[in-house]
């Protein structure tokens, strides 16, 4: 895919055609991964997600709002490890709250209308996680970062 | 499903199973033409093979280590070795093995067989593009014979193949090989016959040669010519070449030898034997459907029909496709060394004469008239030297390759570049001097006095002497420089950095040599044990000239780089009109290369709202090793002579003016990407860690930036403290 997109490109591309990405969160000396569903910004500053408020990633992101997040388009095959391609970001996630909460749940839906009955419940939080650097790894060793600029 | 079918049982829908070259002798055997008895190994058999033994993720790996856009013809060359070295290094699964042994059981004996590439598509398509896959011939005994089918597969990836991949459709997932296993044919005169002359539909042409086919095939050997009137096959003109040597079955294999003097005078057929030929093609024009080109061969008095495919245009290329270039580099062992001889004998000697001839011209006594005249005149010896470089010495290179097939054949090493430390035990020049260098450099380190004199810019008698020695048979390492001054200025400083690091060493010794040298002879035995050293010797021959060549050519351009400098010193002097000279149009594009100043570095790229650097990136391991220093990137000799001891030194391509310096880099990093570029070259003999073809390398890494180099495995990885 996207062999001749520049960078910038290639994420973008990756971003749109995958909906899971792993969530990496931190409790005190601990690392944490678990599947999200997300949708990114179309500029790619920001990426949407979700997450009820009793779950261990909710605690950890109320102690520690860094994280990092992995979206790649493996499928398994032992070829994957040549040419799938993976993004890592970094950057720093917060909980939306009110208007700003009402019009991330409508692009949220757009995205993955499947879990409306999730994102509609009182204790499910929205999260925008605010990027500050891509890092994007392909042909399994080729590596680019690309940072948001102010 | 069986892997292997007899011509005569192949169905119509088997085509694609049986490959191109197949499927035509099949249907040619069914309808009763004189095909050599043979056997299709079908496309299956490939496909079980790289799914069984994993090669097919391997090659996957190969080819992707970057964007086939961004690869150098060399790039594509190394990993069509590299690719070539995994199918002989991969035995076949044992079920295969047994299944194939039992349906060629046929061919157990000893009678010399003909393994041929049969790649489906191929010998339909609209375009040809023949000869992109190997094929071998005068092969004995099953185990070489399946040894030979496994090259045949490789050759699927052949550096030919990969650089035509768009147009062939390859594809690791889908593309796959057939095999023809064939019984050879003495053939004592052959030749090819095409339906229709390209260049009158009215006429046909029928070539033939004394002896084997692949004279004429290789283009080793000129054929006579007959162009016939197609409907009645009236011989219409009979062009005889000069018959000097024809291609024979050897113990193995096939060589070329000289022709014996009672047949240099008579045509290889007779006019009713060049009628008989041209009747089977029209007879495999009513079976095809459309017009053959055949190959053919008389064992006696009897003919064989070795291969028919349809007649096609070649493939529309345009002035600036390079592919038909690049393939023109694959030469023959026997073209290679007469090439070889022309090099050493008559194009060096002469080119080194230009250059003396016009280093004892005296610039400073020339009028203007009479400096942009001289300009222009070494502009045009330049230029000249330039054009004989991509002609005959690039294509020299091609010994090195040779010979590293003939090694990888034999030996099977785990590096396929093993072969490469065989050839370098030769006498190279920028070799030797950096072994002069090192020994002025050693002096210094061992005399205080002499290091504080020359650091205080003054040169005793017996140092200055000894630079001058230096100087006379190597030149000043900056004479190609615009504004060279005197050696003073910049060879010392060098001088002094040198002495200030520890004494350098090459990394080879004699012996170890030597050993590598018995343990790739002692596979041959014999004759063909002393083509294998003839191989080798060419093999040297081709590496050492790689290098030799460009410090020559280099001392030719700095005689022209010296007089642009004399004439741009005389304007900002004042002393000519500072107008711009209108150089002749045959030599301006030379003159400007020369003079061309390098392009602004740009690291980063701006867009989007984003800032884009590289953190990692992928190249070719051209060096074993691993190291980590500050960089220096080096565009010209003047970057060149700033380099510190322990700095990485980064570069778009290595040139003769800059090898000096390598002695004193912790690791090597060049955009452009190659085994056999000087990069490559000079690293190995130091043992220094090198990673070539890295794209954009002098732009996506600054100096001083902190970068470890990974000669294992040919990766760069830039250094950052924010995280």
């Amino acid at each position: 895919m996207g062999e001749d997109l520049d960078p910038l490109g290639q994420i973008r591309e990756l971003l749109l055609l995958q909906s899971l990405a792993v969530l990496s969160t931190r409790n005190n000396e601990q690392p944490y991964g678990n599947l999200i569903c997300y949708v990114a910004s179309s500029d790619l500053r920001h990426i949407l997600f979700a997450t009820t408020r009793s779950t261990r990633k909710y605690a950890n992101l109320m102690r520690e709002a860094r994280v990092a997040l992995l979206v790649d388009n493996r499928s398994q095959d032992p070829a994957d490890t040549f040419r799938s391609m993976a993004v890592t970001v970094l950057g720093v996630a917060r909980e939306l709250e009110g208007n700003e909460a009402e019009q991330a749940r409508e692009t949220y839906l757009g995205r993955h209308p499947h879990l409306e009955e999730f994102i509609s419940s009182p204790s499910t939080a929205l999260l925008r996680l605010d990027v500050e650097k891509y890092i994007l790894v392909r042909r399994f060793q080729d590596v680019i970062e690309l940072q948001v600029t102010p | 499903m069986s892997v292997a079918i007899e011509f005569k049982d192949v169905s119509d829908e088997q085509r694609e199973l049986v490959g191109g070259k197949g499927f035509a002798l099949c249907v040619m055997a069914r309808d009763g033409l004189p095909v050599p008895a043979g056997i299709c190994i079908t496309t299956e058999a490939y496909l079980r093979y790289v799914a069984d033994t994993g090669l097919r993720v391997n090659i996957l790996r190969e080819l992707n280590r970057k964007r086939f856009e961004d690869m150098r013809w060399e790039e594509i060359w190394d990993t069509a070795l590299r690719i070539r070295n995994l199918f002989l290094r991969t035995p076949m699964p044992e079920r295969l093995t047994f299944s194939l042994k039992h349906d060629l059981s046929w061919f157990a004996d000893d009678r010399a067989i003909a393994v041929r590439s049969s790649a489906p598509g191929e010998d339909s398509s609209k375009t040809s593009f023949a000869g992109l896959h190997d094929s071998y011939l005068n092969i004995h005994g099953m185990d070489a014979l399946l040894d030979h089918i496994r090259l045949v597969w490789a050759s699927l990836w052949s550096d030919a193949a990969l650089l035509y991949r768009r147009e062939l459709g390859l594809d690791v997932e889908r593309s796959a090989m057939a095999v023809v296993v064939q019984e050879i044919v003495p053939g004592n005169r052959s030749g090819v016959v095409f339906g229709v002359n390209p260049n009158d539909h009215a006429q046909s042409v029928v070539e033939a040669v004394y002896g084997l086919n692949e004279g004429l095939v290789s283009g080793q050997v000129e054929p006579d010519r007959w162009i016939l009137e197609r409907a009645s096959g009236r011989i219409l003109s009979h062009r005889a070449p000069l018959r000097d040597r024809f291609v024979v079955l050897a113990t193995e294999g096939v060589r070329t030898e000289p022709l014996p003097p009672d047949k240099m005078q008579s045509a290889p057929i007779a006019d009713s034997e060049v009628k008989d030929v041209h009747r089977m093609v029209l007879r495999g024009e009513a079976i095809f459907g459309g017009p053959q080109d055949m190959e053919w061969t008389y064992d006696g008095d009897r003919l064989f029909l070795l291969q028919s495919r349809p007649i096609t245009t070649v493939g529309e290329t345009s002035t600036d496709d390079q592919r038909p270039w690049y393939r023109s580099l694959h030469r023959t062992f026997e073209n290679l060394k007469d090439l070889r001889g022309r090099i050493e004998e008559e194009l060096i000697p002469k080119m080194l004469r230009d250059a003396d001839r016009l280093a004892v011209r005296h610039l400073a006594s020339l009028q203007e008239t009479e400096l942009v005249c001289e300009i222009e005149e070494r502009a045009r010896i330049y230029k000249k030297w330039q054009g004989i470089y991509r002609d005959d010495f690039i294509p020299l290179a091609h010994g090195i390759r040779l010979f590293g097939m003939v090694y990888n054949d034999a030996v099977r090493p785990s590096d396929p570049f093993e072969f490469m430390d065989l050839l370098g035990a030769t006498a190279m020049v920028s070799l030797e001097r950096n072994r002069a260098l090192e020994a002025l450099a050693s002096s210094v380190r061992i005399d205080a006095s002499l290091r504080d004199a020359l650091g205080r810019g003054a040169i005793p008698e017996s140092f200055s002497n000894r630079l001058e020695v230096f100087i006379k048979r190597f030149g000043d390492l900056f004479e190609s420089l615009p504004d060279a001054t005197r050696y003073g200025e910049r060879l010392i400083p060098f001088v002094l950095e040198l002495a200030g690091r520890k004494p350098i060493e090459e990394r080879k010794t004699g012996s170890g040599v030597e050993d590598r040298r018995e343990v790739f002879l002692s596979h041959f035995t014999g004759k063909k044990r002393q083509e294998a050293e003839e191989q080798l010797d060419l093999g040297r021959a081709s590496y050492r000239l790689r290098d030799n060549d460009n410090m020559y050519i280099g001392r030719v351009k700095a005689q022209l780089v010296k007089a642009l400098d004399e004439l741009g010193r005389r304007k900002e002097q004042g002393v000519f009109a500072p107008r711009p000279v209108a150089w002749s149009g045959d030599v301006a594009s030379v003159i400007e290369e020369v003079t061309r100043a390098h392009p602004p570095l740009t690291a980063n790229a701006e867009a989007d709202g984003f800032s884009t650097r590289a953190r990692q990136i992928v190249g070719q391991p051209a060096g074993p090793g691993l190291a980590t220093g500050s960089v220096r990137i080096v565009m010209d000799a003047a970057d060149a002579f700033r380099f510190k001891a322990g700095e990485v030194m980064v570069c778009d391509a290595v040139d003769p003016t800059m090898t000096f310096v390598v002695p004193l880099a912790a690791a090597i990093v060049e955009r452009r990407g190659g085994m056999l570029i000087h990069g490559s070259i000079i690293a190995r003999e130091y043992g220094i860690p090198c990673v070539t073809g890295v794209p954009d390398a002098t732009s996506r890494i600054r100096t001083g930036d902190t970068i470890t180099v990974d000669g294992y495995l040919g990766i760069v990885i830039i250094e950052r403290d924010d995280e």
